[in-house]
């Protein structure tokens, strides 16, 4: 990467209107699509559920010359007392815990066999690596139906050869669930963890060899710290959106696999309760907001080539 | 740099597992959409019924056409708004809150859909036709995909304008081209193939949306990834097996191409700056 030389105030020398408009553009997209419909979701988290469209109560009103602020706090009171919200939160945070793990052990010796291959083969690994994540996402799911169903391929295969005597109940449990999620997210693991280690400087692990290191020690103390970064981000990318995950519990979890986005889903599509999906939404935000902080820093380095 | 070695049998190992797992249940799709057996799991010979039936469902060729179309204009827009964002964030050294517009720019990456798909259509239900935006419908369904796949534009633009040789751009100022003209000279037809691609991943993102299409779709629109959703929902069916050998088979063929073309591109540029250097070395 070349360094920033000495013309770095030459490319002030953009015309203001065009400097600009290349800022602005994005920034109000983002800002009116983006940002300000949290403060929307958090304001109507606010109001009551109404029979009338949209469906919610409005949180302000202006009556006999006052003006005045309603706002409603049952919808946030009834995630804590019923404890159905609070369990699907937990078990989402679980279930997105585990499975980051888990695409973390399949992920990183994916990543580190690809990053040290010739430069050729590595561009092919990676191209094999990002292609299923290409295609739809929906239909990898949905894939995993006809092999983990109780008459399925994996069954099948097993009680043909004669491991098994009676068809294991795979799918529709938490455990299909699992396998869906580390199979999808599998892609944005490897990703930036090959980003990393293949700028690894292998110099560094012959020194520690010619200074009598085992492999695996060289490996636990020089790849495995300096590819941190790469770590980090993968399991972001990962643990975020799986906390909040819909589709995949929904097609391969069966009712035993609570999570949060179904419940706001439900909330949503089946109770018409706008209000309550707002909270339910708002209480997420607020739980993988440090998470999404500790991403962003470290995503906006590597956006601006300040890389660690 | 790294030192490239020799896979080991581990190595290998490690890498025809990965694979197995990744590709084995989408060929397992691909192979049972040829089934004659209605019954998914259940090999009962060969027959491509399963493709006459899925052109002879007009209801899913009309979702399929929506989406496409969608998948298009949001992809264009998402390339000029995300290219843009790129160089902001890889170009312009700061500016008055670059924090904000950063966190702006990576926080729809990890941002779990359902909460996108709420946010952006209670937006626009309590916009109520403000800025004559549609509440909900195909546009609605444009605006909030464009939200979601900016930043992945950004992220693949970016990397590309932080490899590229700013001695280019710079020397073409010196030269008194102003920064307008160095874009569209030089930078832009350097950054091209990242723009191609991510122009393809935003029209992939779109054409897969499921959850955020159902927040904003309405009750008029439907889109093929809801359309799936709702009939895999009933069950395994044939039908959609062949559907999605279809897209994967598109998909593939398309990606594979622009891999080749950008792989292309790059090697001969990359023999033009030798040339070049030689000449002037």
């Amino acid at each position: 990467m070349s360094a920033r030389g000495p013309n770095q105030t030459g490319w002030r020398r953009w015309m203001p209107g065009v400097r600009a408009g290349v800022i602005g553009v994005p920034y109000l997209w983002l800002l009116l699509f983006f940002a300000i419909p949290f403060l929307i979701v958090l304001k109507i988290s606010f109001a009551k559920m109404a029979v009338a469209m949209p469906p919610y109560t409005s949180i302000v009103a202006y009556v006999d010359n006052a003006f005045t602020i309603n706002l409603n706090l049952g919808n946030y009171t009834q995630l804590f007392a019923d404890s159905q919200y609070v369990v699907a939160y937990l078990s989402s945070i679980k279930i997105a815990l585990v499975s980051t793990l888990l695409t973390l052990l399949i992920g990183y010796p994916m990543a580190y066999v690809i990053s040290r291959m010739s430069p050729s083969a590595r561009n092919i690994a990676m191209l094999l690596v990002v292609l299923p994540s290409w295609t739809s996402f929906l239909i990898r799911v949905y894939a995993w139906i006809g092999i983990l169903d109780s008459n399925g391929l994996l069954n099948r295969t097993l009680m043909g050869i004669g491991l098994i005597d009676e068809p294991l109940r795979i799918l529709y449990t938490p455990l299909a669930a699992y396998i869906g999620i580390v199979y999808c997210y599998l892609p944005f693991m490897v990703l930036p963890l090959y980003a990393n280690l293949v700028k690894l400087d292998h110099r560094l692990l012959e020194a520690a060899y010619d200074l009598g290191a085992k492999p695996w020690q060289a490996f636990l103390r020089i790849t495995l710290p300096l590819s941190r970064s790469g770590i980090i981000a993968g399991c972001m990318l990962v643990a975020i959106p799986a906390v909040g995950e819909f589709v995949i519990p929904e097609m391969l979890g069966g009712p035993d696999t609570l999570m949060i986005g179904r419940v706001l889903w439900g909330e949503f599509f089946n109770n018409r309760d706008w209000p309550l999906a707002s909270a339910v939404a708002i209480v997420m935000l607020i739980l993988l907001l440090i998470p999404i902080l500790i991403f962003n820093r470290a995503q906006q380095r590597e956006l601006e080539g300040r890389l660690a | 740099m790294s030192m490239p070695r020799r896979t080991s049998w581990l190595g290998w190992g490690v890498l025809l597992l990965g694979f197995a797992f990744l590709y084995l249940p989408i060929l397992l799709l691909m192979l049972y959409s040829f089934n004659s057996s209605r019954l998914a799991t259940v090999w009962a010979g060969f027959s491509t019924k399963w493709y006459g039936e899925l052109f002879r469902d007009r209801q899913l060729l009309q979702a399929a056409w929506v989406s496409l179309k969608i998948a298009f204009w949001t992809a264009t827009a998402s390339m000029v708004i995300g290219t843009m964002a790129a160089m902001a964030m890889t170009r312009f050294k700061r500016f008055p809150s670059k924090t904000t517009f950063g966190a702006l720019v990576t926080a729809p990456l990890v941002m779990p859909e359902v909460i996108i798909g709420l946010s952006i259509l209670l937006m626009l239900v309590s916009m109520g036709g403000l800025f004559g935006l549609p509440s909900k419908g195909v546009v609605a369904i444009w605006i909030a995909h464009v939200t979601f796949t900016i930043s992945f534009v950004t992220v693949v633009v970016s990397s590309r304008l932080q490899e590229l040789d700013r001695s280019l751009e710079e020397a073409a100022m010196d030269l008194g081209a102003n920064r307008l003209k160095v874009f569209f000279l030089i930078t832009l037809p350097i950054i091209a193939p990242a723009l191609m691609s991510g122009w393809l991943l935003a029209f992939t993102l779109s054409l897969d949306d499921v959850v955020i299409a159902s927040f904003v779709a309405g009750p008029s629109s439907t889109t093929l990834p809801m359309k799936i959703f709702a009939s895999v929902r009933m069950g395994v069916s044939p039908k959609i097996n062949a559907l999605a050998s279809l897209l994967v088979l598109a998909v593939s063929l398309v990606a594979v191409l622009g891999w080749w073309i950008s792989a292309r591109a790059d090697k001969r540029r990359q023999r033009e700056m030798q040339l070049a250097q030689q000449e002037n070395g």
